[in-house]
């Protein structure tokens, strides 16, 4: 593990409605360079409230939170969201917008030329394999689950992020399209060298893409590691997490023998 | 089409149409300056936005005419303070009352639907626009106004339409409208006239809401060239009627009339004998009684008739009753002192009277309002929609001990009918009316000189006051108008054909009275 972690929190504490509820509880978590952490936990667990800290969409109330190094409480937050990719739930696409100004939107905030931004659109449409001349100047209504969800990364990835925030960013999909998304993004991940935090609620997406799993329930941080070491865990929690991708492997091994051979 | 009012109503039409489309686009510009920025200052504060949508309702229940009519008192007050304490004052009457009373009958539909467009914006869309970096004023621009514009755009539409059709109200505060057609048509049984300007005022909305209506549609599908040709055709139409108003810019005499035929008659007779001395001339026809004096006052109007019973009585509040000349004198000297000029007498008489059928009369033994009293807690009577409020009739009612068994206001020219068919019984008509021949009634004595005289004079602004030309003009129609001959004209004005519109009766009435 490197020295210094990309994204770091420390004691990080979140309530609402004026302490009523505890959304995030005393969590340290470091994220390093290059690493793919998905953070696993049912509805309520303050997954989503921990991811969106880091960009300051919400802002902690006890503890430390550096992107990069840097405490992100002395960072302007527009500044700050602008050099961070998000990718959103079901996209989150802007429905005025064509495909090439939704992805293009951040660099424009960011103020770079337009012949820059035409660029680099077409580069990202390449990237996350949407046809240029086909998707380029289409509405988001106009596409399928799966491609809005490829416009939302490619517009988490326009400004050159070195980290990308994803909030159960293939949860609404189809389970074909979520594979082959979830792969594309992962070869992506890699290639760029960037540094994923990816929010879901399905522990198999969580072990087939992540370096680390982090689960949190009730506001804690209850386990944290990599697939292996969380099968050793003991916690009762994470052992019934992990156990419908356990059981649906078993299952598939049986039913799909050559499959395991190949 | 060979009815001769038809073409009569057209060449109104670029005056009163331009003005309409003039006092209705700044109304809404106004609303739509004043409602936008408020709209997006409420609609995260639930108590404002509360406040502000009620007002707006509130406004919205008052009657268009009402609030019109509000307003010119109100600038009326406003003017004279900015002239004490900041030296100038402005023009009450007429363009901007209606642009003020107007813009604000347009902010409910625009601030209801813009709240309501932004209120209605996905919050995952806001959300996502916070997640890419935008500021909160990047996200209004960019996100969430071009996301409630089909909505903003529909309240809009709304305003609009409700604004053209409310400006046709603005003809009785001095601003030329379509209304005049509607106003001036209703007083002197024009029923082509009525008609014109209902529909003129129905094809401008039409017009105006269909040419919106692209521009929301371009904005809904993203079409920039629907979007455009909305645009450019509001700014044509915008143009059509300011280049004619812009060329004919120059001084003008404007002649004042109130809301009944005779005055339609007088002041076109005036505007007629201006425009044969080279004087150009228009006419500001259809004001109220009140409105005109202060308007005559205020330089907006420079010459009309007023009567001098109803200057004694609801100008300077004068309860007493004078012989004529008396009143006539203390009225010109009161009269100077607010720099008007009583320019002259026209010769006849315009007095308030009690009317009803003479057979009726006579099977009753009534001759005198006298004779009435004992008689009228059975009856009913009718009225102009002032005269129950004015105090000559409360002198009246004093007087001879006056109580009907039921007052009814109605439009002047439909009293005469109404009293004639015995639908009331008595009338308080007007003793110039050349309908009291024609229904073959008999207006009662009044012996107890209860109603004060109510000569026909001619009123010239201050800034008139030594207008020789104007002077010049005016004067051979100075004691030549006998009641006969005033009592044909009003009975001709009152007819519903070619020969009875307001001009044509005064090129009669002119030859009558020796003119060439």
């Amino acid at each position: 593990m490197p020295a210094t972690p990309l994204i770091a929190y420390a004691h990080v504490g979140k309530s609402f409605d004026n302490g009523r509820v505890v959304a995030v509880d005393d969590v340290s978590l470091d994220v390093a360079e290059g690493e793919f952490l998905a953070v696993v936990g049912g509805s309520g667990s303050g997954k989503t409230t921990l991811l969106r800290l880091a960009n300051r969409l919400i802002e902690a109330d006890r503890g430390r939170i550096a992107v990069e190094g840097e405490d992100v409480s002395r960072i302007d937050p527009i500044l700050l969201r602008r050099r961070i990719g998000y990718v959103f739930q079901s996209g989150g696409l802007f429905p005025h917008l064509t495909v090439a100004d939704n992805v293009g939107i951040t660099p424009k905030l960011l103020g770079w030329p337009q012949a820059e931004i035409s660029a680099r659109v077409d580069e990202l449409l390449d990237l996350v394999r949407l046809d240029r001349a086909q998707h380029r100047d289409r509405l988001p209504h106009e596409l399928s689950g799966g491609q809005r969800q490829r416009v939302g990364v490619a517009r988490a990835l326009a400004a050159k992020p070195r980290i990308v925030l994803m909030d159960e960013p293939f949860g609404a999909l189809d389970p074909l399209t979520r594979d082959a998304l979830g792969d594309d993004y992962r070869t992506l991940h890699r290639e760029l060298g960037l540094t994923t935090v990816m929010i879901t609620h399905d522990m198999t997406e969580a072990l087939l893409l992540a370096d680390r799993i982090a689960v949190m329930r009730g506001g804690k941080l209850l386990a944290l590691g990599t697939p292996a070491e969380l099968a050793a865990n003991t916690d009762a929690y994470v052992g019934e997490l992990l156990r419908t991708p356990r059981r649906q492997a078993e299952r598939l091994g049986a039913l799909l023998p050559r499959d395991g051979t190949a | 089409m060979s009815d001769p009012r038809w073409s009569e109503a057209l060449a109104h039409l670029p005056d009163y149409l331009g003005n309409h489309v003039r006092v209705s686009v700044a109304a809404l510009a106004l609303g739509l300056l004043i409602s936008l920025p408020l709209a997006l200052i409420a609609r995260n504060r639930p108590v404002l936005r509360g406040t502000l949508l009620g007002l707006a309702s509130i406004v919205q229940t008052v009657p268009g005419l009402a609030l019109l009519a509000l307003f010119y008192p109100l600038l009326l007050a406003l003017t004279a303070l900015t002239a004490t304490w900041l030296g100038f004052s402005f023009s009450a009457f007429g363009f901007l009352p209606a642009v003020l009373a107007l813009a604000l009958y347009s902010m409910l539909p625009v601030l209801r639907n813009t709240i309501t467009g932004l209120s209605g914006v996905d919050p995952a869309v806001l959300e996502a626009a916070q997640g890419v970096g935008m500021t909160p004023r990047q996200s209004l621009t960019m996100v969430e106004l071009p996301l409630a514009l089909p909505v903003m755009m529909a309240g809009i539409r709304t305003a609009a339409v409700w604004v053209i059709g409310t400006a046709t109200l603005s003809t009785p505060i001095g601003q030329t409208s379509l209304g005049n057609y509607i106003f001036a048509g209703l007083q002197t049984q024009n029923w082509v006239f009525v008609l014109f300007g209902c529909f003129a005022a129905a094809v401008l909305a039409l017009v105006v809401d269909q040419l919106l209506a692209l521009i929301e549609n371009g904005l809904r599908n993203r079409s920039r060239v629907r979007t455009a040709l909305g645009g450019l055709g509001i700014a044509a139409l915008i143009a059509a009627t300011l280049v004619p108003a812009i060329a004919r810019q120059q001084a003008r005499y404007v002649v004042g009339a109130k809301t009944f035929t005779e005055q339609y008659v007088l002041s076109a007779l005036m505007a007629q004998r201006l425009q044969a001395a080279g004087l150009p001339t228009t006419t500001r026809a259809g004001l109220g009684s009140n409105v005109i004096f202060d308007a005559l006052a205020a330089g907006d109007i420079d010459v009309y008739v007023d009567y001098s019973g109803t200057l004694w009585a609801n100008q300077f509040h004068h309860t007493d009753i004078r012989p004529r000349a008396e009143l006539l004198g203390e009225l010109k000297t009161t009269l100077a002192k607010q720099d008007i000029t009583l320019f002259g007498e026209l010769g006849f008489e315009n007095a308030y009277a009690l009317v009803m059928p003479k057979k009726r009369a006579e099977e009753l033994g009534i001759h005198s309002i006298a004779d009435l009293a004992s008689h009228a807690a059975t009856m009913s009577i009718a009225g102009d929609y002032e005269i129950f409020s004015r105090p000559e009739w409360a002198g009246i009612q004093k007087a001879y001990g006056l109580t009907f068994r039921a007052q009814r206001q109605m439009q002047p020219d439909f009293m005469y009918a109404a009293v004639a068919s015995g639908e009331v019984d008595v009338i308080a008509g007007y003793t110039s009316d050349g309908l009291i021949a024609k229904y073959d009634l008999v207006a009662l004595a009044d012996d107890r000189h209860a109603i004060p005289p109510y000569d026909a004079i001619v009123l010239l602004s201050p800034k008139r006051r030594d207008d020789e030309v104007l002077k010049a003009a005016l004067r051979p129609l100075l004691d030549k108008i006998g009641i006969a001959e005033m009592r044909e004209a009003n009975l001709r004005a009152s007819g519903n054909d070619a020969s009875s519109s307001p001009d044509a009766v005064a090129r009669w009435l002119w030859e009558k009275v020796g003119g060439k």
